[in-house]
């Protein structure tokens, strides 16, 4: 059984089961109370777990995150959402110098079991700083998995792995996909393995590696080429940004040839660049064209006027496309 | 008696030094009740626990100079607040120390030949003993207090009389974290106790260019919460502050800031020169002869009768055996096997980590260096 749900109804439908289902978790932020989030991805929990379960906590990142693995030290398991990725910065190092490392640290003492959510991503028309994608910073960081799911089924289970996850796993929620479209989503708590990517269309000419809100441009790109020159693109969608799953990767480069990267984070040592270099390491005499990325540009998220223009669009992953298969 | 004008008051609260609380005077004299609380037994168990780690603390000095450990932070001037705030633990509570206060972590039950094996950057180092919960020296500044404040929170939730102890200095009151910690603390209530020992400076920056307020312990008040200045060279007052703390916190009374004031002899660490910044050999020869926190006990001790010089040989004899026979065990320690760098980066190893760890096993192989 399931129901027709958004990504954003997925989300809370797997913080209500996992409420439910285990005295342990809890949920903090700002304003994800008695406001359910200013997505409203907590929406209605509150009401039903309360003031301690779903908590309200000051508006300070590294209070929230620190406190969190404190709290995770000490047996619960904390759900922290940061209001939108960019403002984590203030808790940036509590994540990278204490979540990620405590683990290592304490050489397998003492663990943080601790799931961070958070919104990021352009295309929502945001105000500064309400857009960005920098995935990278924590890819970037050992101890630390990332995630970022591209529809509500995935998004479902991948937050009840992550939660399970016996260490600290920061879940990238893609802002634009939140009410972009529905999905049947199953009732119970299923789970998506983290560390799996998922060959979402199968085809022959060329491999485009997304992720995020990137996955419906690679899709419709995808599409439109089919449709345009009868070229079959594969579509992989990532899942996990780190660590990432390296077995499905070169798979695909070995049945096609020919790889493109589509993500909206800036290009310079954007996750594009990890996943040519695993290409090369793996499948380079595979390699019949070289990878090409279509990315967010190397600038700061610009203001939403004009923000499509820093975006890949549709357009350009065609364009990318066509240079790599006619190279 | 003390002198007035001493050159470290300037340091500490520029200009006049508020009322602290004191209960053993320099000269030996106690001058509060103490209603029974700390009885002969006790008095002693500080005493030698805090001539151990001045021992230890020495001799932790001298390895550095003949490179046998690293760089090392030095204490010697703090033992009262380290061994009397962690003496007011009970064995279940939750320690945070930092980089200085493996003084502290000894006496909660940190093994000597385990701070010996941090110093010595091995990966055991910040291992505690099996049940404790004496989390690893927090080298970035006040990052640890919010943990504290996190576990007394699930300890609160869980209904566990446990407290949890963030130590940190006075240069840790000016980050963001020693904010969002005490404001997190005071809004949930947490059993958490913030021990400040205000040694005066942060690296080479006094305490008067570190803060326009005149104490740390009157910050409590912006977040309503309990606070206390305390002689931080006062086993005794140290002691009884954070029992104190600790009852309240058990009440559910939450948090307390607690603000020891002392001063390190030393270096900041085996790598420092002071006398850059500061006049050392002037500063520290005023605290020793007038607030040295062993010599004040001492002073009271033998005029009680409860200790005499013979005890005192004899101890300090049995404490440099100890120590040796814990250094000698962490010397003779396994190295860490250089494998041991991708162990624990997650609880299970991904592949990235398992053919990165076999490279470098390939490389030690044909180097064989292993
Ligand atoms: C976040 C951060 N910034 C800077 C440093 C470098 N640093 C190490 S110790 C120290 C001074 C700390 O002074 P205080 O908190 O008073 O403690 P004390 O060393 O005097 O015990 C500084 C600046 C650091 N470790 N962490």
């Amino acid at each position: 059984m399931g129901k027709n749900l958004t990504m954003l109804q997925a989300i809370t439908e797997a913080l209500d089961q996992m409420l439910g289902h285990d005295d342990r978790v809890m949920i903090l932020g700002e304003d994800i109370g008695v406001n359910g989030g200013v997505f409203r991805s907590t929406e209605g929990l509150y009401e039903k777990y309360g003031k301690d379960r779903v908590v309200d906590t000051p508006l300070a990142e590294s209070g929230i995150i620190g406190s969190a693995i404190g709290l995770a030290l000490n047996g619960m398991l904390p759900i922290v959402e940061i209001q939108f990725l960019a403002f984590i910065y203030p808790g940036f190092e509590q994540l990278v110098s204490h979540a990620a490392r405590m683990r290592y640290r304490t050489r397998g003492q003492f663990g943080v079991p601790l799931v961070i959510r958070t919104p990021y991503g352009a295309g929502i028309r945001g105000p500064e700083l309400h857009s960005e994608s920098v995935e990278t910073f924590f890819a970037h960081t050992p101890g630390l998995k990332v995630v970022a799911p591209s529809n509500p089924y995935d998004a479902k289970g991948l937050l009840i792995s992550a939660l399970e996850d016996p260490d600290p796993v920061i879940f990238l929620e893609p802002t634009k996909l939140y009410r972009a479209f529905k999905e049947e989503v199953p009732d119970e708590m299923y789970r998506i393995p983290i560390g799996q990517a998922k060959v979402v269309q199968e085809g022959s000419d060329l491999t485009i590696f997304a992720w995020g809100s990137m996955l419906r441009e690679a899709l419709n790109a995808a599409k439109k080429i089919e449709d345009e020159k009868g070229w079959k693109c594969e579509v992989v969608d990532l899942r996990t940004l780190y660590p990432l799953d390296r077995d499905t990767i070169v798979q695909s480069i070995k049945k096609t040839g020919r790889a493109l990267i589509v993500h909206e984070a800036h290009k310079t040592a954007g996750l594009g660049a990890e996943i040519i270099s695993i290409i090369n390491d793996e499948a380079l005499i595979y390699l019949k064209a070289p990878i090409k990325r279509v990315t967010g540009f190397d600038v700061p998220v610009p203001p939403f006027t004009i923000e499509d223009h820093y975006l890949p669009t549709v357009d350009r992953v065609k364009q990318g496309i066509v240079e790599t298969i006619s190279f | 008696m003390e002198k007035t004008g001493n050159p470290i008051m300037k340091a500490h609260s520029s200009g006049v030094e508020p009322e602290m609380f004191r209960v053993l005077t320099p000269d030996g004299e106690i001058i509060e009740t103490i209603d029974g609380k700390i009885d002969k037994s006790l008095m002693l168990k500080m005493y030698e626990r805090m001539l151990l780690l001045r021992t230890f603390d020495r001799k932790s000095i001298n390895l550095q100079r003949q490179g046998r450990i690293g760089t090392y932070a030095p204490f010697e001037g703090q033992e009262a607040s380290q061994v009397g705030s962690a003496l007011a633990l009970s064995a279940g509570d939750w320690m945070f120390p930092t980089y200085r206060d493996h003084g502290a972590a000894i006496i909660h039950g940190q093994e000597l030949y385990r701070v010996f094996l941090y110093w010595m950057a091995h990966f055991d180092g910040s291992i505690c003993p099996e049940g404790k919960r004496i989390l690893p020296p927090s080298v970035p500044i006040a990052t640890q207090m919010v943990h504290a404040v996190g576990t007394a929170w699930a300890s609160k939730i869980k209904g566990e009389q446990n407290v949890s102890i963030a130590y940190f200095g006075d240069g840790a009151t000016s980050e963001g974290d020693f904010h969002e910690a005490l404001n997190f603390a005071g809004v949930y209530k947490t059993p958490t106790i913030f021990f400040c020992q205000n040694n005066g400076y942060a690296i080479s920056v006094p305490f008067e260019k570190q803060s326009a307020s005149k104490t740390i312990s009157q910050r409590a008040a912006a977040y309503d919460i309990h606070g206390v200045r305390v002689d931080g060279n006062d086993i005794f007052a140290v002691w009884l502050t954070v029992k104190e703390a600790v009852e309240r916190a058990h009440k559910g009374e939450g948090p307390t800031l607690i603000e020891a004031v002392t001063f390190r002899y030393g270096a900041h660490t085996t790598a420092d020169n002071p006398n850059i910044y500061r006049d050392q050999e002037e500063i520290s020869t005023y605290w020793r002869e007038n607030r040295d926190p062993i010599t004040r006990l001492s002073k009271y001790l033998n005029k009680e009768g409860y200790w005499n010089e013979e005890q005192e040989e004899l101890a300090l004899k049995q404490f440099n055996e100890l120590i040796d026979a814990h250094l000698q065990k962490a010397e003779g320690y396994p190295k860490s096997d250089p494998l041991e760098m991708f162990n624990h980066v997650y609880a299970e190893e991904s592949w990235h980590l398992k053919e990165q760890k076999q490279e470098l096993n390939q490389i030690l192989r044909k180097g064989g260096k292993k």
